[in-house]
């Protein structure tokens, strides 16, 4: 058997993004440059026309996922990226994503904002708008890498669930994950799973684009492969056309959240260090996390059981692991680089807003591990 | 955890720090260890305050970002303003006479070179400025190897300039020589 052993070299984060997305098959990317994303575009730009992919730069990010999710609707596994001021302005088609079912992933390294903010400056307020930033109750899924070997596993891997479960995947980065290099030794071809969506398996005359299989999901044909059928962002029936029917309409939204909450197990993406005896947490994602990690191993080092927990997955949020952590612990510190928009989510699940702290920063710099520590020593 | 050496590059946009800091953490890994580098800078291209930061260490790096410098380099009056007090006891402070006229009382090692100046006379191009000052840091940390470093730092350039930059990291080296003895 070949065994390939990869060179280890310095990559950064928005590099991992577009090899990740890459290696899981993505072949088409439309977007709209804007810092601290730029490089994903950059590199997309050269790499996709050599491999027979295609990118665009379009005229902004409301045509950006549209035409990503028109290339979806055609078979392409599709791909875009932004900052905040650009996530904004995707709601829009997220929303007809989710509605549609359409697979697509959405790349947002987030700066300080509201508004253009500090474009080069690191921010973590992006996190509910990734859970509700498209009006109605629309399913997602929203994943934030640590590292920079994170951030290219999690992209294959939220590929991999956009075309699962037919759903917009966000990926949240922080521009100090963005932008930072560092050693990886990338897996070998094959090592990471690659999922690709499931195909009607009934000729074009029977074929109902709407109607879910034993997953809850639909069976997903490529446009121009003679299965014609209706998309749209109206509540719709199994033939994909627009519906009032009350129960249709219920029955369709339903389903869309079902086929996420039966799956939680598979979707739910976590990791944590020195649980076991721990008194108080350290819940963090994203760049945080890592002052985080060093924050809890400094506590250690001075005897304090301290533990980090760390969710990939942020959305759906992981209520029952949060809970299972919670009722071992006196204290849970969530620090963000924002007001606290996690730790509200958080306090819902532990039920008891005193036991859940926060350590929040909004000037566009990242949370020093001493400011974490400082509180981890303030609670025990 | 392991000992790690935390650098920092301070000047501004347009000097190349940056790509220097990548070079630094690229030979870093030619040397077997591990490193990330990191950065900050404005929105504005050229001008702006900027700096690039890079840890070295043998084991897992958690926190990347370097908040007590062991080695600082300032390519800029504002830049060694900004910074100098963050030098970590004992530290060792390079500064680009060129540019940085006056240096503010550190616990540490303070080296003057005119980094800029000598790329600009002796190498013909100021462009180069950030390879000689890779080659000072080197020869005066020991953080990296010559031979890792000149690997580095050929293949991350344009195509056609390795002899300028092979003679601008020479001279580098050279210069922090003349300041050790």
């Amino acid at each position: 058997m070949t065994q390939v052993v990869e060179m280890a070299r310095l990559m950064q984060g928005n590099e991992a993004v577009a090899e990740g997305a890459l290696v899981a098959g993505v072949r088409f990317f439309a977007g709209y440059p804007i810092t601290p994303s730029t490089e994903i575009a950059e590199i997309m730009a050269e790499r996709l026309p050599r491999m027979g992919g295609k990118f665009i730069q379009m005229e902004d990010e409301i045509a950006s996922l549209a035409a990503v999710i028109g290339a979806s609707l055609a078979g392409v596994k599709s791909i875009t990226a932004t900052s905040g001021p650009g996530f904004s302005l995707m709601q829009e088609n997220i929303g007809f994503a989710a509605m549609a079912e359409v697979p697509c992933v959405i790349v947002n390294v987030q700066r300080s904002g509201p508004s253009t903010g500090m474009p080069t400056a690191p921010a973590q307020g992006d996190v509910m708008q990734a859970r509700w930033g498209t009006h109605g109750d629309h399913p997602v899924i929203v994943l934030s890498p640590s590292s920079v070997r994170e951030a290219y596993d999690l992209t294959v891997r939220a590929v991999n669930l956009a075309e699962k479960y037919r759903v917009p995947v966000v990926l949240l980065l922080d521009e100090v994950i963005g932008h930072l290099r560092e050693k990886v030794i990338l897996p070998a071809p094959g090592e990471l799973e690659i999922v690709n969506r499931k195909g009607p398996g009934v000729a074009p005359a029977g074929y109902l684009p709407y109607r879910p299989d034993e997953t809850g999901v639909p069976p997903m044909a490529n446009f121009g492969d003679g299965y014609r059928y209706h998309v749209t962002g109206l509540a719709h029936d199994e033939l994909g056309l627009p519906t009032n029917n009350p129960e249709v309409a219920e029955q369709l939204l339903l389903r869309l959240h079902e086929k996420i909450n039966r799956n939680l197990d598979d979707i739910i993406m976590d990791d944590s260090m020195h649980l076991e005896d721990a008194g108080v947490v350290v819940l963090a994602y994203g760049a945080t996390a890592r002052s985080a990690g060093r924050a809890v191993r400094e506590a250690r080092n001075s005897g304090i059981k301290a533990g980090l927990y760390r969710p990939l997955t942020l959305w759906p949020f992981p209520a029952r692991r949060v809970a299972a952590v919670a009722e071992k612990v006196h204290t849970i510190i969530v620090p963000e680089m924002n007001l606290g928009q996690y730790r509200l989510e958080v306090e819902r699940v532990v039920g008891d807003r005193d036991r859940v702290r926060g350590v929040n920063r909004v000037n566009g710099e990242l949370i020093t591990p001493g400011e974490i520590l400082a509180l981890l020593r303030e609670v025990v | 955890m392991g000992e790690q050496s935390e650098l920092r590059l301070g000047g501004k946009g347009g000097q190349g720090l940056i790509l220097a800091g990548i070079i630094l953490a690229e030979a870093a890994i030619r040397d077997g260890k591990n490193s990330v580098q990191s950065q900050s800078y404005g929105p504005e291209a050229r001008g702006g305050a900027s700096r690039a930061e890079v840890i070295i260490g043998d084991e897992e790096i958690d926190y990347p970002k370097v908040s007590r410098p062991g080695v600082l380099l300032v390519m800029s009056q504002e830049a060694c303003d900004k910074f100098a007090g963050d030098l970590e006891r004992g530290g060792v402070l390079i500064a680009d006479s060129t540019y940085v006229h006056t240096i503010p009382e550190v616990d540490g090692v303070v080296y003057k070179l005119p980094i800029s100046l000598a790329a600009r006379e002796e190498v013909g191009k100021e462009m180069v400025a950030n390879v000689v000052a890779l080659g000072v840091m080197a020869r005066i940390t020991g953080v990296v190897s010559r031979q890792a470093l000149t690997e580095a730092l050929l293949a991350r350039i344009p195509r056609g300039t390795g002899e300028l930059n092979r003679k601008a990291l020479d001279l580098g080296w050279e210069m922090a020589e003349k300041i050790l003895h």
